[in-house]
This record gives structure tokens, C-alpha cells and sequence, in this order.
């Protein structure tokens, strides 16, 4: 019974007029990239120090991605199979270059505060995978919102990480006071506790969707 | 001395994993065993010597040296991605016993980005040089710390999760929830060593 559910979703995955809202839908819960793929751990653990770090990274990657897989649909009959994942790496990297030159012109702060990150996304897994799995299969308007799908999925997790971790270790959420700083406990703002936070996430998250 | 320091500093009190965040993906996901992880490391050690190397000099002769700056992310990628081709075919042919123990893990390397997080840092010169000039050397010397500092937690997360595998886990945290919380631990067991570096770099006078 479940492989035959499981085969079926596959079925309405590959379908090229698959309904744009189930596959934004898809990225935001059902494949979460953070909490049920569990792709991209790098950026997920190093930039969740506060939840409006958690949140550019997110928006960061979400615009690579949006742009990447709409890229990557449009040039995908041009691209001989046998070098299609260099081509990728190249117009995602191109892609994180201007993105990198535009949060240094307009955002300085986010771009000093994410720092090296920002070069990191071209090694996310999250785009490159997007890029395999869904773009190279699928027409323009249903790779964009695949990639707004995934990446509204990966920014949510992104800042729940981030605002579990700045509210257990400063007692600010997105910099609001909650309760006094004295009472937080720092490790959680540190590099351990954002391994257990999110090893705590992901159990709540199992124990949601009934795994 | 300096580089003694160099070297402490990477492996223990900025360990690469448990305190920078890089190459998660290898250390959650072929930490299983304690042979998978021990090759791993290696070859991570092998690759990133010479991705430093490589990108070294790619940044001083070529993106430098013609204003190209902007092209350091395309440029090394494209760089590490050939280069473990390259090592990968030149290893099968000069020593395939080395192959034989490396060899499943040279095409995973391209996507861990603590090799390009690595070149990066120092192709710009923001790591930890301990009062040295980045250069050539420093920089190396400081990748390849680095790689044993990924070496290093990744054997002994192994080991833990060795141990794991026989104790009654509860069921929601089953799976990468319990090992993520081990890494937590494991990242608090390397806290310890944090000042270490300040307290040494006292004692050589530097």
C-alpha cells in the first residue's frame, strides 16, 4: 500500500502540468529540505546564530534558487547530457556572484555578518539538487515555483532555527526581549547548541508527520 | 612556533566541523563506521593540500594579477571540480592502493565545502595566521590542520555512533535527530579547548 502511494507521488511529480500550488506546497512541507530531506546542514547550523541571520540566509538561497532553476529550465535542450552538471555549477555560481555583489552594495551589514556563507551557496546541495531533480525535467513557470516552494521551506526552517536559538540563549525573538538576558543560556548561541536545536527540531518535526 | 599554533588552533580550538559549520554533510553522513570515516579523512587531508595549493595560486597569478577578483567563487569551483578528477585519475594510474582506499570517496569531495570554504579563507587571507604574513606557506600549513581537525571529529563521532547503534533510542529521536544531538555534545567537549589558543600564544611569546 505505502510503496503504491509512493509510486503514485512520483507519477504526479514527473507530470509537467503538475499544479503550480502543490508543487510550492511540496518544497514548504511535504519535502522540507531542512527538516526532511536534510539538505544544506552547513548554512542551516552556521548562520541560525540570531533569526534575522537565520532569514537572509534563507532569502539568499531562495533568490539563487528561484533564478537557478529558472535558468536551468529554459537551457536545458541546449545542454548535452554528458556536461550538464558543470553547466549547472556555472550559472549557479554566476548566480552567487551577483548575488554576493548586490548584498555587499545594498546590504553590507547582512554581508558581513553571514560572511563566508554567502560564496558557500554555490556547494548548497539544496540548489544543485533542485536544479537534477526537478528543473532539468520541468518547463519554466513550474521550476519557479519549485524553487519558491523549496526555498520558502528551507527560509521557515531557517528562522525557526534561528529565533529557537536566539530566544533559549539571549531571550530576544528577531531582537524583541522576552525575558531577561541573564536567564539565556549562551551555549544555545554557540556552536553546540546548534547541532542539539536542531536534532530537536527535526524529533518534533518526525513526531508531527506521524514518522 | 607560531605555525605550532597555527596548527592547535585549527585542529582544536576552531575545529573545522564542530565549530565553523563546514563539511556537515560528510561528517553526518559517512560517520557511520570508523574505517569509512578514517578514509574519508584522508582523503579530505590529500584534496585539500592541494585545492590550496591550486587555488593559491590561481588567485595570485591569474585573478589578481589581472583585476579579476570577482570571479574567485566560478574560478575555484570550477578549479576543485577538475582537480579531484584530475587527482582521481592520476591516483588510479601512480598508486592504486592508495586508489583502493580513497578512491569511493574523491567523487564526494567536490560538493563538501570545506574544500572550497578552505581555499577561500585562504586565498583572502582571514584565517588565523598568529601574527605571520598570510602566505604560501601559512596557508597550507593551515589547510592541512584544518583537514586533520575534520579527520579527527569525524573518527571520534564515528566512534560514538558506533556505540549508538546498540542502545534502545527512544523513537521519535531515531536516526539524524540523536546523532545531531551527540554532535551538539561532541561540539561542547571542543569548547573546552576554546582560549587555549590565547594561553599558548602567552606562553611562546609571541
Amino acid at each position: 500500500m505505502h510503496r503504491a502511494v509512493q509510486a503514485l507521488s512520483i507519477k504526479t511529480e514527473r507530470r509537467p502540468t503538475m499544479n503550480n500550488l502543490k508543487v510550492l506546497m511540496n518544497g514548504i512541507i511535504k519535502e522540507n529540505p531542512t527538516f526532511v530531506l536534510l539538505l544544506g546542514m552547513c548554512p542551516t547550523l552556521g548562520t541560525t546564530s540570531s533569526a534575522l541571520n537565520g532569514m537572509s540566509m534563507g532569502l539568499a538561497t531562495m533568490a539563487v534558487l528561484v533564478f537557478s532553476n529558472l535558468i536551468i529550465s529554459l537551457i536545458k535542450n541546449f545542454i548535452p547530457d554528458m556536461v550538464r552538471i558543470p553547466c549547472f555549477i556555472v550559472v549557479i555560481a554566476s548566480l552567487v556572484t551577483i548575488l554576493q555583489m548586490c548584498l555587499q552594495a545594498y546590504v553590507p551589514d547582512v554581508y558581513a555578518s553571514l560572511g563566508l556563507f554567502i560564496p558557500l551557496i554555490v556547494v548548497n546541495c539544496i540548489i544543485l539538487g533542485r536544479a537534477e531533480a526537478f528543473a532539468a525535467k520541468n518547463g519554466p513557470v513550474s521550476s519557479i515555483f519549485d524553487g519558491l516552494g523549496m526555498g520558502l521551506g528551507f527560509t521557515m526552517a531557517l528562522t525557526l532555527l534561528g529565533a529557537t536559538r536566539e530566544f533559549l540563549g539571549t531571550g530576544c525573538i528577531f531582537s524583541l526581549r522576552v525575558f531577561p538576558e541573564e536567564y539565556g543560556a549562551l551555549a544555545f548561541v554557540l556552536a553546540p547548541g546548534a547541532f542539539i536545536a536542531l536534532g530537536y527540531l527535526i524529533a518534533i518535526v518526525n513526531r508531527l508527520r506521524g514518522v | 612556533m607560531a605555525y605550532i599554533l597555527i596548527i592547535i588552533t585549527a585542529i582544536f580550538v576552531n575545529n573545522i566541523v564542530l565549530s565553523q559549520f563546514l563539511g556537515i554533510c560528510p561528517f553526518l553522513g559517512v560517520s557511520k563506521k570508523i574505517e569509512t570515516a578514517s578514509g574519508m579523512g584522508m582523503a579530505v587531508a590529500f584534496v585539500l593540500t592541494i585545492a590550496t595549493i591550486v587555488t593559491y595560486g590561481i588567485q595570485k597569478l591569474v585573478l589578481e594579477a589581472f583585476g579579476l577578483e570577482y570571479l574567485q567563487t566560478i574560478a575555484f569551483i570550477l578549479v576543485i571540480a577538475a582537480l579531484v578528477q584530475m587527482v582521481e585519475i592520476v591516483l588510479k594510474k601512480v598508486s592504486p592502493a592508495l586508489y583502493q582506499a580513497l578512491g569511493v570517496f574523491l567523487p564526494l569531495i567536490t560538493t563538501n565545502c570545506c574544500i572550497l570554504g578552505v581555499a577561500i579563507l585562504v586565498a583572502n587571507g582571514t584565517y588565523a595566521t598568529q601574527g605571520l604574513e598570510p602566505s604560501l606557506l601559512t596557508g597550507v600549513v593551515f589547510a592541512f590542520s584544518t583537514a586533520l581537525g575534520f579527520a579527527l571529529a569525524l573518527i571520534i563521532f564515528a566512534g560514538v555512533r558506533e556505540q549508538l547503534e546498540m542502545m534502545n533510542i527512544p523513537k521519535g529521536v531515531r536516526g539524524m535527530s540523536i546523532a545531531l544531538i551527540t554532535a551538539g555534545l561532541l561540539a561542547m567537549a571542543f569548547m573546552g579547548f576554546s582560549g587555549v589558543d590565547n594561553g599558548l600564544s602567552r606562553v611562546f611569546g609571541l
